[in-house]
């Protein structure tokens, strides 16, 4: 088959499966998301999976993994998951409402969360759009919907259920949430799965979303995260990637921010197999402030690629941005930091910085920022650097006596905790201290044994 | 063929602390050193002074380890082994300091991590166990004081944002931590006050005893009043051209290089 064949037959695969499966979808999910499917589909059709051509997929191409087949997930399946097991992967000292997500279903044996604050709802987010529609309407694809993306559309055309949180205005929710995603199938699984978060004005939360698999085959999940962060409200995100090789992703994450609000969002990937994730953020108030992070610790043929989009829509607003990747033997890395600073939004400060280690030869980085400035009293700053380890240092570690192996470790350890230390929950970022540390010294095979190993 | 540094003959060889014999070594195929031959006995401080980019440094990183030199030809024994079979972490533990001329800042690595995993390296070599945390920082708070070394500084990452001298007095106090047997000070004093430079003198004075020996490279006399040489070699051009007691180093003060270039080459 020519390149456009396989491509068409790729698209074809997707739009049969939509149609045959369309009435499927529509049972076990809420009016709330059916009505969107099929304008979402047929944008979707228009781009089709993203493959070389398609310039915000660079340095990843969907179409190997999209054109495999899987099992695909119309409805909630039975599935008994080992609760001992699974939240072992829980953080020591950190206090935790947690809630489990098996293939991207909202877990039915999920105890309910007791002491939450008033008015604050978590759970099932086709259960809620069918109980509380209110909540959930006036911002469900309100910020994806905007997305060209056709990965977008697609979780969009598919969704059916996922992570929901609403915490009212004026609400301080101390308890970290923490959202296990499990990925759990004998054979290749599909899934989609779709989240909403609503912080109201002046209010405070923390999610951390932890990505597993529990088996051992392939996966390859298309999901998206909406996040709104009401004015003055304070909100971070956590995501630590930790699947199995086999499990491929794309992950976009929507922000829109409140005047005066302030995110931090930090992901951390470990171990898994081609991984995208977007970023998105806009201010649409004066005096946000928006803090993004990422660092990745890849080997063998992994394949992670961070895209970002900082919106500067609004005059005054500063956003941050640090993402550091450590590639070993034959793993391919890319960041792509756009930031768009429209024509009135002076005062803008925008930050980004993408530092990278390179352990071999063969292994890749592709790192391009993407700066479009329309406003003239701003102050932006990008830079990328790609590396190998610093000779010089390490020969003063060993000269001090200590062993080549460890004084690696040190370094590397001392490149990733610059984006550490800045998860605010700090049981939070001794946990990934510790994950990074294993992940290192290659003790962190598979996620759910963390301990075990 | 000169000879330097005590005048011992061969069959002496094995009371050295540091023997090194004919020594070439290239760096990006480049030969800089060119033959060096010096014996160092356990008590004594030898002084290495010479022009910039007579491969003073160079001579100090090869004994350290450093993988970039390429040992062409030569042998050195130290306490009688084979140094250059040695890893760099190896000859650390076996009591081999050097002073770096320029430490590395390396950020993200906490002074306290480092040297606490540096003396418990060491700890771990002769067979004892690690340091209590108590313990630890009480030898920390001891030495810190004996170098006069700003308290807050081992709060921060590994010399980042220390100016030139805190730079030069973390190695000072590294090497009081360690309480090598062979230092190597390459340059230490390039950069200190003369407050500084009596405190780090101190601190290598204070480390003096007849089992313990220091390599001094330095381009100044006034160093030299605090720490006294036993000896003093002239490197240039990748070779002892002169050995000689300190009173070389007055001699030098005053006449600079040039005679002994022209002598020798
Ligand atoms: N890593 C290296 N790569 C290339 N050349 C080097 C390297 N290290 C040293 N050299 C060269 O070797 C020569 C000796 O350098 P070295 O640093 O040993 O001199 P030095 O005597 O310590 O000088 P100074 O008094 O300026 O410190 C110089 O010409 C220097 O450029
Ligand atoms: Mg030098």
């Amino acid at each position: 088959m020519t390149l456009t064949a396989k491509k068409i037959a790729l698209s074809e695969k997707y739009t049969e499966l939509f149609y045959a499966n369309q009435s499927k979808l529509d049972e076990d999910s809420s009016n709330l998301f059916n009505r969107m499917r099929e304008i979402a589909f047929k944008r979707f059709e228009k781009a089709g999976i993203p493959g070389f051509k398609n310039e915000n997929y660079k340095y990843t191409n969907l179409e190997r993994v999209f054109g495999k087949n899987y099992r695909h997930v119309f409805e909630y399946e039975k599935v008994d998951v080992d609760l001992n097991e699974a939240f072992r992967c829980d953080v020591p000292q950190l206090d935790t409402h947690v809630v489990l997500l098996v293939n991207g279903w909202y877990y039915a044996k999920n105890q309910p969360l007791e002491n939450l604050p008033k008015g604050v709802v978590v759970g099932s987010i086709k259960q809620i759009a069918n109980e509380k529609p209110e909540l959930v309407e006036s911002y469900l694809n309100r910020q994806a919907g905007l997305s060209d993306d056709p990965m977008v559309a697609l979780n969009t055309a598919f969704a059916q259920d996922g992570f929901f949180m609403y915490v009212p205005d004026h609400v301080v929710f101390e308890r970290p949430v923490q959202v296990i995603n499990i990925m759990r199938s004998e054979d290749p699984v599909f899934t989609t799965q779709r989240n909403l978060i609503v912080a109201g004005k002046n209010s405070q939360t923390k999610v951390v979303f932890c990505d597993h698999t529990m088996s051992d085959c392939e996966f390859l999940a298309n999901n998206v995260t909406e996040v709104f962060v009401g004015d003055d409200a304070v909100v971070d995100v956590y995501t630590i990637q930790n699947q199995n090789n086999k499990a491929n992703s794309v992950n976009s994450s929507f922000f829109k921010q409140g005047a005066n609000s302030n995110l931090l969002t930090s992901v951390a990937t470990l171990h898994g197999g081609l991984i995208r994730n977007n970023l998105k953020v806009e201010f649409a108030g004066e005096h946000a402030e928006a803090n993004v992070y990422g660092i990745s610790f890849t080997d063998k043929k992994q394949h992670v690629d961070n895209y970002t989009n900082i919106e500067h829509a609004q005059p005054n607003c500063l956003s941050n941005q640090v993402y550091k990747n450590v590639l070993d033997e034959d793993s391919v890395g890319a960041f792509t930091g756009r930031i768009h600073v429209v024509r009135d939004a002076q005062k803008t400060n925008a930050f980004q910085r993408n530092n990278n280690v390179l352990l071999t030869d063969s292994a890749q980085m592709n790192t391009k920022p993407q700066l479009i400035i329309d406003a003239d009293d701003v102050k932006c700053s990008h830079g990328a650097t790609i590396g190998q380890i610093d000779e010089d240092a390490l020969f003063y570690l060993r000269a001090r006596g200590i062993g080549e192996d460890d004084a690696r470790m040190m370094l590397m350890n001392a490149f990733a905790h610059e984006v550490v230390q800045k998860i605010r929950i700090e049981p939070l970022r001794d946990r990934i201290d510790e994950l990074v540390e294993k992940r290192l010294k290659g003790e962190l095979a598979k996620c759910h044994s963390c301990d075990k190993n | 063929m000169f000879r330097q540094g005590a005048q011992n003959s061969e069959l002496e060889t094995t009371e050295n602390m540091l023997t090194i014999k004919n020594l070439r070594v290239a760096v990006e195929g480049k030969e800089i050193l060119k033959g060096i031959n010096l014996e160092i006995k356990a008590g004594e401080v030898h002084a290495i002074m010479g022009p910039n980019g007579s491969g003073k440094s160079t001579l100090g990183n090869v004994l350290a380890g450093k993988e970039e030199y390429e040992v062409l030809d030569g042998e050195v024994i130290y306490e009688g082994e084979d140094l250059l079979e040695r890893s760099a972490e190896d000859r650390a533990r076996m009591g081999l300091f050097l002073g770096f001329q320029y430490p590395v800042e390396i950020p993200g690595v906490p002074m306290v991590n480092f040297i606490k995993t540096s003396v418990n390296e060491h700890r771990k070599y002769k067979g004892l166990e690690p340091l209590t945390a108590g313990e630890f920082l009480k030898l920390m708070r001891e030495k810190k004081e004996l170098v006069h070394l700003d308290s807050q500084l081992t709060n921060r990452s590994v010399n980042e944002g220390f100016s030139g001298g805190e730079k030069k007095k973390n190695e000072i106090f590294q090497m009081a931590m360690l309480e090598p047997k062979l230092a190597i000070l390459d340059e230490t004093d390039s950069g200190l006050d003369i407050d500084a430079l009596k405190v780090v003198s101190d601190g290598v004075n204070a480390l003096k005893d007849p089992s313990r020996s220091t390599i001094v490279i330095t381009h100044y006399q006034r160093l030299l009043d605090y720490i006294v040489p036993d000896f003093v070699h002239v490197l240039y051009q990748g070779r002892i051209v002169k050995s000689a007691g300190k009173e070389l180093a007055l001699e030098l003060e005053e006449k600079g290089y040039d005679w002994l270039k022209t002598e020798n080459v």
